[in-house]
């Protein structure tokens, strides 16, 4: 496994993405903080860079990692070495070198201006909701095997999940407002990564009330710290359901 | 060695492999015959577990190769196409297949020096010519020393000395009694090569058995004229049989 993933790793240094993503992170995380003296707004407006870019970036760039690697995977399943570990080995790879990414372009800021629990909070909700779009996006490229299908499902993802999600929810809430829909609105939450981020983010920052109803009635069910816990084991789930289903399809794909 | 039992494969409506059965013994020869898209390469991909087949089992030393991975260590394979990581130097290439087999600790590296790929060890993969990738994949199948050779079209592309070099290295295998299992359409190469022959047509096997009795069968002293009468004589047959 280690000598795969070492392989693995080298080839994406190489393309140097990595680099220019940690760079983007870091100057757009260092203006902020130059523009507001502020930290805890910093880290609200920090959080929509989280919410929107980190997904599209680690969905996107998976998916084309994956098609790219494909004669690396190709040449690996005709040597002793098993399919689970070619797979799992091009997720840990793309995977930790995104949240590294990630972590080094928005923490090394976050340092230098000073630490607080909120920031530590968004470092943590950064790097599950990559997981989570990595996972994503490794799903979509075992769905097909032309890429620029697996590019537009993954984009599809993203933009489910990032605009439209949201859109039918308050739909459905609004068109059912008669309704009790408190229990309803929390567990159509939980069926989007981007929310329940959110949602972690919010009830540490105690603005919940700023999110209206909803961000309300979750502080009100769960109170912050079980929320939290509760947003973040939901979070996990997207994780793993996504990769495991892949490898399921990846396990009888023919190459 | 290598037993393929009643392995079908279908892509979508089309039947690649249809109830194929076959047994591949270590010190033999075969030749891995047919038309295109006669299922060839899809039968070399089931049995490296490249492809998985719809229906059927596969043993490799009486064990189904299912769930298994470790065999694939007994096994030099060449592909029809070989595809490698475009950014990857030569020498890179090489080191990183060793490393990956790390288990095996000495090396065969005569097929790097008969074709001097050492000189190119810092070119890149994306830059190479169709014959110089044909030479590194022919250099990896045989880069360790296995009991099991699988060479997918193995001359197609490459020069005539490069042949010759190459048609020598399977010779010389071969008297070592591994298993080797070659396709080509290339008929008068085959007869140098192997000694046994499996005819494949639409997904089906229609001849298994050595050349030597082919040849006597049809009463031709070279496979290429053998081969052709084989097929006529199965063409009248099944004309007379569909009247």
């Amino acid at each position: 496994m280690t000598r795969v993933l070492k392989y693995i790793l080298y080839d994406i240094l190489r393309t140097r993405f990595a680099l220019l993503y940690t760079a983007f992170l870091f100057v757009s995380t260092f203006a902020l903080y130059q523009l507001d003296s502020d930290s805890g707004k910093v880290v609200l407006s920090l959080l929509n860079i989280v919410l929107m870019v980190v997904p599209l970036v680690s969905i996107v760039f998976s998916t084309i990692h994956f098609f790219n690697s494909y004669e690396f995977i190709e040449l690996m399943l005709a040597q002793p070495v098993k399919r689970s570990t070619v797979f799992l080995g091009e997720y840990m790879g793309v995977a930790s070198s995104l949240c590294a990414a990630f972590a080094a372009g928005v923490g090394i800021p976050m340092l230098l201006f000073g630490m607080n629990p909120s920031g530590l909070t968004l470092l943590f909700t950064g790097i599950v909701l990559t997981l989570v779009f990595v996972s994503l996006a490794f799903l979509s490229s075992v769905l097909t095997r032309d890429k620029a299908k697996a590019i537009g499902i993954a984009l599809l993802f993203w933009f489910y999940f990032s605009l439209i999600y949201d859109g039918l929810l308050l739909w459905v809430v609004y068109s059912f407002s008669d309704y009790p829909l408190e229990k309803v609105t929390v567990a159509l939450i939980a069926f989007n990564p981007v929310d329940l981020a959110r949602i972690i983010m919010l009830l540490k920052l105690d603005i919940s009330a700023l999110m209206g109803y909803t961000g309300a009635f979750y502080q009100d069910f769960f109170g912050s710290s079980f929320g939290i816990l509760f947003s973040s084991l939901v979070l996990f789930i997207w994780v793993v359901l996504p990769i495991g289903l892949a490898q399921r399809i990846f396990n009888r794909k023919d190459l | 060695m290598i037993s393929v039992k009643q392995v079908e494969k279908k892509f979508g409506r089309l039947t690649a492999l249809e109830k194929v059965s076959l047994e591949f013994q270590t010190g033999k020869s075969y030749a891995l015959v047919g038309p295109n898209g006669s299922g060839k390469t899809t039968l070399i991909k089931s049995i490296l577990g490249l492809v998985v087949p719809t229906s059927g089992e596969i043993l490799f030393d009486e064990k189904s190769i299912r769930h298994d991975w470790m065999y694939r260590d007994k096994i030099g394979y060449m592909p029809q196409i070989g595809r490698y990581p475009e950014n990857m130097r030569i020498g890179q290439l090489f080191d990183m297949m060793k490393n990956i087999r790390q288990e095996h600790q000495k090396v065969d590296e005569d097929l790097i020096d008969a074709f001097k790929l050492y000189k190119m060890y810092d070119k890149r993969m994306h830059g190479l010519s169709g014959g110089t990738r044909q030479k590194v994949s022919a250099a990896l199948a045989f880069l360790f020393h296995v009991p099991v050779y699988i060479l997918d079209e193995p001359t197609a592309g490459l020069d005539p000395i490069s042949v010759e070099i190459l048609k020598e290295k399977i010779i010389h295998e071969k008297h070592l009694n591994k298993l080797l299992i070659v396709t080509s359409h290339i008929l008068s190469d085959l007869d140098e090569l192997t000694n046994n022959m499996v005819y494949m047509f639409e997904g089906k096997v229609h001849y298994d058995n050595t050349i030597e009795q082919l040849k006597a069968e049809t009463k031709e002293t070279r496979l290429s004229k053998a081969l052709t009468t084989f097929i006529r004589q199965k063409e009248l047959v099944a004309s007379v049989s569909d009247l």
